[in-house]
């Protein structure tokens, strides 16, 4: 099955009856171009439908599907409705990306799928087939820290953890593509993610460092005997 | 406090032991262990928010493909009380065949009338959560002095009604247990705030020894009051394990997290205050009730938690009463959420408060420099007013220019703190490192690092030589992580077994003074055998009674009723800091969950379903990043007080605070919180009240005149005079 685009990173749909075309890929082309099926002539939307439902049908029954995974290809027996976050996790044994909502409202599963930040547990396994996937644990190959998640750690940009690696996804896919971000880009890029222990203006911060930007400590200490009432 | 004066570590910044681990996603949370053949747990719920479930045949689940165990909660006929309430559970070899199996299970229940709003359930027609007990308990008015005479002779009285909903804990992990039985021994992997009472749990409802029960909690997701104790999808995990032979995991849902695993409960606020004509505080009253989920009007009397607020708050008033009662409504239970009740209790008390010196002109930080009794907290008054500009930015209520209104607000905590009883054991090795065991849990607030600290200020040695090993009932105990206590629980017993260790080493060394310099050398002479030491908890090291005051700038849209926060500053005292990072981490992540809790966090149930309508992140609202303004931070240093916790007091003033800068700024009062655009437009009267409103208003009326006893209806003021 050819991989279809997932992130929605292509603005460009791909054109209708063209060859190899995905019954998927048929669908979405009639959504996501203004063209209608009304406006279609009806032997051509039948051609195209015909053309579409040629190709193999998959599932429910489990079968092979195959995923580069931090630069290596493995193959797993997965029903066609498991997530990419399920096979993450419960095949790969790749536990970092997190499940926190399963239904791309938190970011905890963040993983790059061909580079773009996307919801793990909102891709099917099977869709992600073809494109280059990384996760939390593939961003360094010695154990060692990238130099974002050093900043993570220095600048304390996390409490409990559980939100920190699709955090952490998504702002290496940010300075992939803007080394030096604002910190209103910083937001904006973390517009996707939550965190419920409260530690946005560390991450915050700790992008910024990664970025080249030096981030002073806010907080100040009083002396209580220092000052005297009045 | 024999706490040492100049410090290396303590009260320095040191970052979390555990942070490599959780950046690089190797840190291992409940949801990540995977028991090997471990299956899958999961829950069926009632659909009904009130019904008699006459059968349940769960024969076409237990043939299903991969089906391992199924159970029910109960037996024989029975009656549910809410959306949400556990009917049966499965466990299974996928998550698919058990979610495919879920939905073969067949349920013969007859729906029964049910009420799932406060102010439908007072009503005397009401359907009766609990049949032949009034939805609304009849607790006496708790009174002091002669608050009629003070009211009376009072030279300002003002009056209002302010409303909190119900807030969720919301966790990023969610509930989860994975339990694994071999022989006669069971480990339990718990998502808990305290492995103690997980395990004591466990053999309790279970009938095992306690000494055969291991609970383990290396990482924990959050908890915020949610994970205190064993709860029914870790018993029910258990018991899949025992009856499939096989290990099981049960992971909750978000959907399952927001029905049934805890709340803060909701309050209703009628409040009326008194002051002489210098601001001093003289009368108060309150008439108040709120909804701890149906567990209200239970016959055992239980679930009343949290409804009952410490009213009037942090200010003592020489003439009060209090009347406050629970409502059950059918709807999931409330639980300890961060600072249990003194959110809601801020957010009205600090806003009458403000509503007063309003009324009687004056300044908002003086009228609480005249009544706080805490020399603390006036400090901290003074000392935030003058960081934040307080007195060049304050004006009049409702008098900045222009559309966009600014408004400046403040509040104050106060939090018993405390913590006792933990215990310790170390073993100190050859080459100098120190590995330290104790049973308290980490729930993201640091607790290894504290241990760390300590260890390494008390031994003169690098944090890095310290390891610090928690989340195991095979460590030495120590108490739940609730009521802000593990740091004061934790920090002096590793005190006392540094100590410890300290004596120790001079006897085995011969060195006048092990630490520091000559910690290598010390520790080279203790040979093959490593040095074992214990420390336990003791007084002297850590105190109680922590405290704060918040102050916050707004800008409010009155076209379009957005309320957007221009800048807080908190400004708070713990004693002794121990860890600085960590702690201003805490402070930032109470001030964020008040803003949630301020602006956009509710829980929306609806009245003709009994469903609850907003069971996932993108109906119930949490603060995102782009939501959070500048956060100052100020502590107050006071290490003659020893350690003191800070993860409640830094929550409990922030939506009080925002509040009463909304209120300056409109020169409104919007009675309820969340703060959303609608009401803030309602309060302006940019948009009519619609029928429901009015009917709700005097709803409203009844019951807090039933709650007052009186024989007519409390007129209430919408808006302060």
């Amino acid at each position: 099955m050819k991989r279809s685009s997932s992130s929605g990173q292509s603005s460009v749909p791909p054109p209708i009856l063209s060859a190899g075309v995905s019954r998927r890929d048929f669908l979405r082309g009639l959504g996501t171009t203004a063209v209608s099926a009304a406006a279609l002539g009806s032997q051509s939307l039948a051609a195209g439908l015909a053309q579409a439902n040629a190709e193999e049908v998959r599932g429910p029954a489990a079968g092979p599907v195959t995923l580069s995974i931090n630069g290596e290809r493995r193959t797993f027996n997965l029903e066609p409705r498991v997530t990419l976050l399920e096979a993450l996790r419960l095949n790969a044994g790749l536990t970092g990306s997190k499940e926190a909502c399963d239904r791309a409202t938190c970011g905890a599963c963040t993983v790059l799928l061909d580079g773009d930040p996307v919801y793990a547990c909102t891709v099917l396994a099977i869709e992600a087939q073809g494109a280059e996937i990384e996760t939390v644990e593939g961003l360094t190959k010695s154990g060692g820290l990238t130099r974002l998640q050093q900043a993570f750690v220095d600048k304390d940009g996390l409490q409990c953890g559980f939100c920190t690696p699709g955090f952490v996804m998504t702002l290496t896919a940010l300075l992939r593509k803007n080394a030096h971000p604002t910190e209103a880009e910083i937001r904006r890029a973390c517009a996707g993610n939550l965190c419920r222990c409260g530690s946005q203006p560390r991450i915050i911060a700790a992008a910024l460092e990664a970025g080249g930007t030096p981030t002073a400590a806010k907080a100040n200490t009083v002396r209580f005997h220092d000052h005297a009432l009045a | 406090m024999p706490w040492p004066k100049e410090t290396k570590y303590l009260g320095k910044s040191t970052p979390r032991a555990e942070g490599p681990a959780k950046v690089s996603g190797r840190a291992k949370f409940t949801t990540d262990v995977a028991p090997a053949g471990v299956l899958f747990g999961a829950i069926l719920r009632s659909t009904w928010a009130a019904a008699r479930i006459k059968s349940i045949d769960l024969t076409a689940a237990q043939a299903a493909p991969g089906i391992k165990a199924a159970l029910l909660v109960h037996n024989g006929e029975y009656l549910t009380r809410y959306y949400g309430d556990e009917l049966a559970a499965l466990a299974g070899t996928s998550r698919q065949a058990v979610l495919d199996a879920l939905r073969l299970i067949k349920v013969d229940a007859e729906p029964l009338p049910f009420v799932v709003k406060e102010l439908d359930a007072i009503k005397p027609d009401a359907a009766q959560v609990f049949a032949g007990r009034p939805n609304q308990g009849n607790n006496p008015a708790r009174d002091s002095g002669r608050p009629d005479d003070a009211f009376a002779a009072a030279a300002a009285v003002v009056e209002g009604s302010f409303a909190t909903q119900i807030e969720l804990h919301q966790s990023m992990e969610p509930h989860a247990y994975a339990v694994s039985f071999e022989g006669d021994e069971m480990t339990a992997w718990a998502s808990t705030q305290g492995v103690f009472a997980v395990r004591d749990g466990y053999a309790r409802n279970l009938g095992l020894p306690q000494n055969k029960v291991r609970v383990i909690c290396e990482h924990m997701g959050g908890g915020f009051g949610a994970k205190s104790s064993l709860s029914i999808e870790g018993e029910l995990c258990a018991k899949l394990a025992q009856a499939a032979g096989a290990p099981v995991k049960l992971v909750l849902t978000r959907f399952e997290e927001s029905l049934a695993t805890g709340n803060r409960p909701s309050s209703f606020q009628k409040l009326k205050l008194a002051a002489d004509k210098d601001g001093k505080l003289t009368a108060f009253q309150m008439d108040g009730f709120g909804t701890p989920g149906y567990m209200a009007s239970a016959p055992n009397g239980g679930g009343s938690n949290g409804v009952a607020l410490p009213m009037p708050y942090l200010y003592r008033v020489p003439n009060s009463r209090v009347k406050q009662s629970a409502v059950a409504i059918n709807a999931g239970v409330a639980c300890a959420m961060r600072a249990p009740a003194h959110p809601p209790a801020a957010y009205g008390m600090e806003g009458i408060l403000d509503d007063l010196a309003v009324k009687l002109a004056l300044d908002p930080v003086a009228i609480r420099l005249l009544n706080d009794p805490s020399e603390v907290r006036r400090h901290e008054l003074e000392v935030g007013a003058e960081k934040f500009g307080w007195k060049a930015k304050y004006q009049k209520p409702g008098s900045s220019p222009g559309p966009v209104k600014v408004g400046i607000g403040c509040a104050s905590a106060a939090w018993m703190s405390g913590g006792r009883g933990t215990q310790a054991e170390a073993q100190i090795s050859s080459d100098g490192t120190v590995e330290i065991r104790v049973g308290t849990q980490d729930l993201g607030t640091g607790s290894r690092t504290v241990v760390q600290v300590v260890a390494a200020e008390m031994l003169g040695i690098d944090p890095a030589l310290v390891t610090a090993r928690v989340g195991d009932t095979r460590y030495p105990p120590s108490g739940g992580s609730g009521g802000s206590a593990t740091t004061a629980s934790v920090s002096p017993a590793i005190f006392d077994l540094c100590e410890k260790a300290v004596e120790e080493l001079k006897k085995t060394s011969g060195l006048d003074d092990p630490r520091g310099a000559n910690w290598k050398a010390a520790c080279a002479k203790i040979g093959a055998t490593p040095l074992a030491v214990t420390g336990r908890w003791r007084d002297g090291l850590s105190t109680g009674g922590a405290g704060g005051v918040q102050f916050a700038e707004v800008e409010v849209d009155t076209e379009t009723g957005f309320v957007k926060l221009r800048k807080i500053l908190a400004v708070h005292d713990c004693g002794t800091v121990v860890n600085r990072l960590t702690c201003e981490s805490q402070i930032n992540g109470g001030v964020i969950m008040g803003i949630g809790y301020a602006l956009y966090e509710q829980r929306v149930m609806d009245r003709r379903s009994g469903v609850l309508l907003n069971p996932n992140f993108e109906t119930y609202k949490l603060p995102g990043i782009g939501d959070i303004p500048a956060i100052e931070l100020l502590l107050l240093d006071m290490p003659e007080r020893g350690v003191i916790g800070i993860g409640e007091p830094c929550t409990v003033p922030t939506a009080a605070a925002i509040a009463n800068a909304v209120a300056n700024a409109l020169g409104v009062r919007v009675p309820s919180l969340p703060i959303t655009p609608d009401k803030v437009l309602a309060a302006l009267g940019q948009v009519p009240d619609n029928g429901d409103r009015a009917a709700q208003v005097r709803d409203l009326e009844g019951a807090f005149a039933r709650v007052a006893g009186a024989e007519r209806p409390i007129l209430l003021t919408e808006t302060p005079a």
